[in-house]
């Protein structure tokens, strides 16, 4: 069985500019941030990202890296509103494909399951029609003869999602309270990443947790990358809440400069920089 | 006990959002809506489901009683055994809400939130809407981006409703004969003038516009000792 650890600067070598990129967690909430700080440092741009969105979508938005959007929403959570998704949107930065929650969810069901697309009783009657003029409708073709939109499958060339614990070969676990779409993502994408709080072994999964904590399987698994503090500043239950004050910071900075003082070096400058304060 | 202050008035009007729902999950955003599914829980709506606004169904006192992450949430919607009130940057006479964007959709003036679940929810359960502070900028014409379904968008659809829309002025309900808006009760101390002044759309108004219903004793007791003795109430709407 194969060893998949890499490191996070390995694992954004092998994606490239063009493609459709599905990042994990959900708003400021376990976001692979490690992977993106590294995707960041990369060349990799012109991207498609599929994201319940975060400072993960903020960053790449300030950062140039977006040609298309596809989400329901980008919000730090504490703070309703991304100051930096925000500002590129109102300068019209990058393309969006603006869906309901419950859209994308069956988006990415419909890869998992190889389907070109679900019916999903959302989006009729609302912009988001209007918005995604490609979208179409399927009547149900029993007795009630409902109407549907028939929402397309997310398929992914890659996924970016970071879990708390994970084994060599792949096998990631999750021990907060949610495992938001993370599975999905991996299993609707060719390849998938996963970076985690703390590498283990095998047994060690399950030593003190259930098994229904093992949310990742290893066939989904492309690359495992252990990265302490990896979801900074989102929180990462029950490892570590939101960097509150942090957040704030990187809401209240102007992009060039949060870029320099934090993002310009390798993610152990990233830290000494957060722990020179913030 | 001292009278009653507008936030009560509000906590009040919201929570009367879920009367009779029986047992289903009540979804509110903001303080005074939690407020309301709260204190309607501990009174007239017992078999009520709370969250923890993550991923756990919980008893007033924080107990959890349930495991409720994104995707069962979502499953839930569209089960129909929700009541969510949501908020709307702007909302129209015919209940369409906006949480997506200020301006043309291309190019937005402002980017707000997104639209969230409002198409989902509106489509599949009752959904009411809490607006903090009436004014001509949120209650419009026409809104910016249709999120949430209103009316005249939903084509009758078969779960589509719209209980309520409680603001700091009163209490607006749909039922008019071509579905738009009217006052079902104002607060105490507020006139109707001072409604039409801060709606930007033609309202229905009925020939008679009741108070909104005075809390009990105890449901003041419970709300100033019980659900919120910091009075963070008033940060959303002074007294």
């Amino acid at each position: 069985m194969s060893d998949k650890t890499m490191t996070a600067d390995e694992a954004v070598s092998r994606l490239s500019s063009g493609m459709t990129l599905g990042i994990g967690g959900w708003g400021s909430r376990r976001k692979p941030m490690a992977l993106v700080r590294a995707l960041l440092r990369s060349e990799v741009t012109d991207l498609t990202v599929v994201s319940y969105g975060g400072p993960d979508v903020g960053m790449l938005a300030a950062a140039g890296r977006i040609r298309k959007l596809v989400t329901a929403f980008v919000t730090l959570d504490s703070i309703p509103l991304e100051p930096h998704y925000r500002a590129a949107r109102e300068r019209g930065a990058f393309a969006l494909t603006e869906i309901d929650e419950a859209m994308f969810m069956w988006g990415l069901h419909a890869a998992v399951n190889r389907l070109p697309f679900l019916p999903v009783r959302a989006g009729l009657g609302s912009d988001v029609m209007r918005v995604n003029p490609g979208l179409r409708t399927v009547t149900s073709p029993y007795e009630d003869g409902e109407t549907f939109v028939a929402m397309p499958a997310l398929r992914l060339d890659a996924a970016l999602v970071h879990m708390n614990r994970a084994d060599r070969l792949g096998n990631g676990q999750y021990l907060g309270p949610d495992p938001y779409f993370d599975d999905l993502f991996c299993e609707a994408a060719d390849a998938a990443y996963v970076s985690c709080e703390r590498i283990v072994d095998t047994a060690e999964l399950t030593k003190a947790a259930p098994p229904q904590t093992l949310l990742v399987k290893r066939h989904m698994v492309t690359g495992v990358v252990e990265a302490p503090n990896g979801a900074h500043f989102t929180s990462c239950a029950p490892d570590y809440g939101r960097d509150e004050a942090f957040q704030k910071t990187y809401a209240t900075t102007p992009w060039p400069q949060f870029a320099a003082r934090f993002l310009a070096g390798d993610e152990q400058a990233y830290r000494s920089a957060v722990e020179e304060g913030t | 006990m001292t009278e009653a202050t507008r936030a009560e008035y509000c906590v009040i009007a919201c929570a009367e959002a879920w009367r009779g729902d029986g047992e289903v999950l009540a979804s509110p955003m903001g303080l005074i809506p939690s407020l309301g599914a709260r204190l309607a829980r501990l009174t007239f709506a017992p078999d009520l489901l709370l969250t923890d606004g993550e991923a756990l169904l919980i008893r007033p006192d924080g107990t959890p009683e349930g495991w409720l992450p994104y995707r069962q949430h979502l499953a839930l919607v569209t089960g129909g055994r929700r009541h969510v009130m949501m908020g709307a940057s702007q909302i129209d006479r015919f209940g369409n809400q906006n949480i997506s964007c200020i301006g043309d959709w291309e190019r937005p003036m402002r980017q707000l939130l997104g639209v969230r679940g409002a198409p989902v929810n509106t489509l599949n359960h009752p959904t009411s809407y809490w607006i903090p502070r009436h004014s001509r900028r949120v209650f419009v014409e026409r809104v910016d981006m249709v999120c949430g379904v209103g009316y005249d968008h939903a084509a009758g659809a078969r779960h589509h409703r719209i209980p309520r829309v409680v603001s700091d002025l009163g209490v607006f309900d749909f039922a008019t004969p071509d579905r738009s808006m009217r006052p079902a009760s104002l607060h105490p101390g507020v006139t109707l003038e001072q409604v039409r002044e801060a709606t930007g759309f033609e309202l229905a108004v009925p020939d008679e516009v009741p108070p909104t219903r005075e809390p009990t004793a105890e449901e003041l007791r419970l709300i100033r000792e019980v659900l919120d003795p910091a009075g963070t109430r008033t940060r959303e709407v002074a007294s």
